[in-house]
């Protein structure tokens, strides 16, 4: 059998396009998915099986074909960067969105689509994703961090749980051997990992909900000083192999006591079985009250997207009406709780022990970064604090600093519409 | 003919020149040009800042700190690195056997990557738990284990950086200063000897160092970029998922995060970004006439 040449380009054309469809195939979807394409991204998770997770979710739904892109590396500056091109997603996960985001009218209102559900979110990480009384994105699940401590180790050294900073300062030099170091708050003494924790455990805030800055009262420095004791009282545990995130020191016997996320709970728990406790952050001084930090990627939509509605419906379907996929997604793969209340608190994972003393924490104590809280004052902010806790600079005068250029910031974005 | 010649040039040339020109030449012009406008989300502001943000980004402690700390860092490792190359050379070179093997160990770090490098160090040489090399090394000498990384005073992370760079870098220069020494005509040695010079610093001196003048402004110059455009051991070994701490922060990730990163600032970031070139464009401008690149000896 012989084939012209204008056979051949054909079927070199059809299998061209064949092999294409093919390497472009894994689109998160199966079957169904009216005409509307949707392209939704996430940052890469690192728990086996969320990715699938969300494939499956996509394929899902059946009135958009919906695209799941995964994207590893620098998610939050590779979708503020993509949200000023037109060739952004639809719908993304968003750490935020920020301020400046909102204000920039880069992201959809999405008030409408958490009508009549809207107390069933967790408020400590509804009210960031909200500014002037409209929620810009939807909270998918919250990740929450924590003091754990060793049981054992405390009671052979004879120490309480600490319920006070002065108390944990304490406890972290009574468990320091030439062994052990008390307490592990990160490789950089605590000054990345802590934030505003410290001020909100002082009785303070980063932003007052009238706008102000919040740590402008010598508790604050009061407070950070404090940090800077255990730093230069060699309780802490510097330069550990793996960082806060990460709870090898814990169970390595390195520390006694380490700061660290409701993710590391599951592996610690199989490793120590009850030989650990969790902890908020403890207060400080008679105004002050137990903190922990809080925040929730959530879901939004870009307002350069062609298919707003479309993409305002998808988000409503999978993380305001599918409330299994919602509870699925926080606990089948990782350990987060799920941004709704209600999900929660029926979650068996999370009804006793140290999950449910977190979930309590969050519920009680739970502290989130305010929506007016700008990268710019967050820079300023966590460079001094680092200069305070390693380089022993003057809480005063440092926090001084940081007060003047915060109160700038939010002039700035107060002026904007 | 001539037209048909030029209708060639632009063949080969045009798209290279059209890639050139809308991919680097135009969005530098337009990033400078957003250096004078409020572009907050915005590559198309229309808020006239004049200087604004260049008198902001110059009142940034955390922009001026990144430039103070890579001047630092550049005033120390280039002479430094320049130094152990050199040295090394001269030792190389002096060697009568096994030359060639002791050429490559010392080359061979520079086949290494930065990231690795910098993980080896970081991960097993100078973690700051007691069983890091370098700690274990302490304990054998009765001292306490020390947090190299994580300590500001004394500022042990310095050493980590240096040390690491000078691994990975010194063996590349050392080759270039072997190719310039093997490249100095022995008659000049044997004129000095019968002149009397001793072998040692006055030959060094007078012969070998004025010989590698030409070796010495490329290795010099080589070392400074280097030394600007450093990131990859700043990243591997201190950065965290919150980002850099003041100290070691690079100037060029700080605008990378002041533009790209949530905040998008970018008519700040572009600012600092023009103000990051006129200050490399300064000191190259001034280094080349310090050396007299480009001058023969006959120029005087």
């Amino acid at each position: 059998m012989t084939m012209s040449r204008r056979a051949l380009l054909a079927a070199g054309a059809g299998v061209g396009a064949g092999l294409l469809t093919a390497c472009g195939s894994n689109t998160g979807r199966g079957g169904g998915g009216s005409g509307t394409a949707l392209s939704q991204w996430y940052h890469q998770y690192g728990e086996m099986g969320t990715q699938q997770a969300v494939q499956r979710y996509a394929a899902a739904y059946h009135k958009a074909r919906v695209t799941v892109q995964w994207r590893p590396g620098n998610y939050d500056q590779q979708t503020a960067a993509a949200l000023l091109t037109g060739s952004g997603p639809d719908v993304f996960e968003v750490n935020g969105p920020t301020l400046d985001q909102i204000q920039g009218g880069q992201v959809v209102d999405l008030t409408d689509l958490v009508a009549g559900v809207k107390d069933d979110f967790n408020p400590a990480v509804l009210t960031p994703k909200t500014y002037d009384g409209r929620v810009w994105g939807i909270p998918q699940t919250i990740d929450m961090q924590m003091l754990y401590y060793r049981k054992s180790l405390l009671k052979d050294a004879g120490v309480a749980p600490p319920t006070t900073l002065d108390a944990l300062v304490d406890a972290a030099r009574k468990l320091s051997t030439s062994k052990v170091k008390g307490l592990f708050l990160g490789n950089d003494g605590g000054a990345g990992v802590l934030g505003g924790t410290p001020l909100y455990a002082a009785g303070l805030q980063l932003v007052t909900l009238d706008g102000k800055v919040g740590f402008d009262d010598p508790a604050a420095a009061r407070t950070l000083g404090k940090l800077h004791q255990l730093y230069a009282g060699n309780s802490l545990l510097l330069g550990a192999p793996a960082d806060w995130s990460d709870p090898s020191a814990f169970l390595q016997g390195l520390t006694a006591m380490q700061w660290t996320g409701l993710w590391a709970l599951p592996q610690i728990e199989k490793e120590l079985g009850d030989d650990f406790g969790v902890l908020p952050f403890p207060k400080d001084g008679d105004q002050g009250r137990p903190s922990v930090p809080v925040g929730a990627y959530g879901a939004a939509v870009s307002a350069r997207s062609r298919h707003q509605d479309a993409a305002k419906a998808f988000v409503k379907w999978l993380w305001v009406e599918r409330t299994d996929y919602q509870e699925d997604f926080a606990l089948s793969y990782g350990f987060h709780i799920p941004a709704r209340l209600s999900l929660a608190r029926k979650a068996a994972k999370l009804k006793s022990g140290a999950a449910a003393d977190a979930v309590r924490f969050t519920t009680d104590h739970g502290c989130a970064q305010p929506l007016l809280w700008t990268p710019a004052a967050q820079v300023a902010y966590q460079d001094a604090l680092s200069r305070i806790i390693r380089s022993g600079a003057s809480p005063e005068s440092e926090l001084r600093a940081v007060v003047r250029k915060v109160a700038a910031e939010l002039e700035r974005v107060k002026k904007k519409p | 003919m001539r037209r048909r010649r030029a209708l060639w040039f632009w063949v080969f040339v045009g798209p290279f020149a059209a890639g050139l020109a809308l991919f680097t030449y135009v969005p530098l012009l337009w990033s400078v040009g957003l250096s004078f406008f409020d572009a907050h989300n915005t590559v198309t502001p229309t808020h006239f800042a004049g200087l604004g943000n260049y008198r902001a980004m110059l009142e940034d402690d955390a922009f001026t700190g990144s430039l103070r700390t890579f001047a630092v860092f550049t005033a120390f490792i280039v002479p430094v690195t320049y130094l152990l190359s050199l040295s090394l050379a001269l030792m190389v070179n002096r060697v009568r056997r096994a030359r060639a093997f002791f050429r490559s160990v010392f080359f061979l770090p520079a086949a290494c990557s930065y990231v690795v490098a910098a993980l080896v160090w970081k991960m097993s040489i100078f973690n700051g738990v007691r069983f890091g090399l370098a700690n274990t090394v302490l304990g054998w000498f009765g001292g306490d284990p020390v947090a190299w990384l994580s300590t500001t005073d004394p500022p042990w992370y310095w050493l980590v950086i240096v040390t690491v760079r000078l691994w990975l870098q010194a063996g590349f220069y050392m080759v270039l200063f072997l190719a310039g020494l093997q490249r100095i005509d022995p008659v000049l040695y044997e004129a000095a000897a019968v002149d009397g010079a001793r072998p040692g610093w006055t030959v060094l001196r007078h012969i070998t160092l004025p010989q590698l003048r030409a070796t010495s402004v490329a290795v010099v110059l080589l070392l400074v970029i280097n030394a600007f455009q450093a990131f990859d051991e700043f990243y591997n070994l201190l950065s965290d998922a919150r980002g850099y701490p003041p100290y070691a922060r690079p100037p060029l990730v700080y605008l990378y995060y002041t533009a790209l990163g949530q905040g998008q600032n970018l008519g700040l970031g572009s600012a600092g970004a023009v103000i990051l070139a006129l200050i490399i464009a300064v000191v190259t401008v001034g280094q080349a006439r310090w050396l007299r690149l480009g001058r023969t000896d006959a120029d005087g």
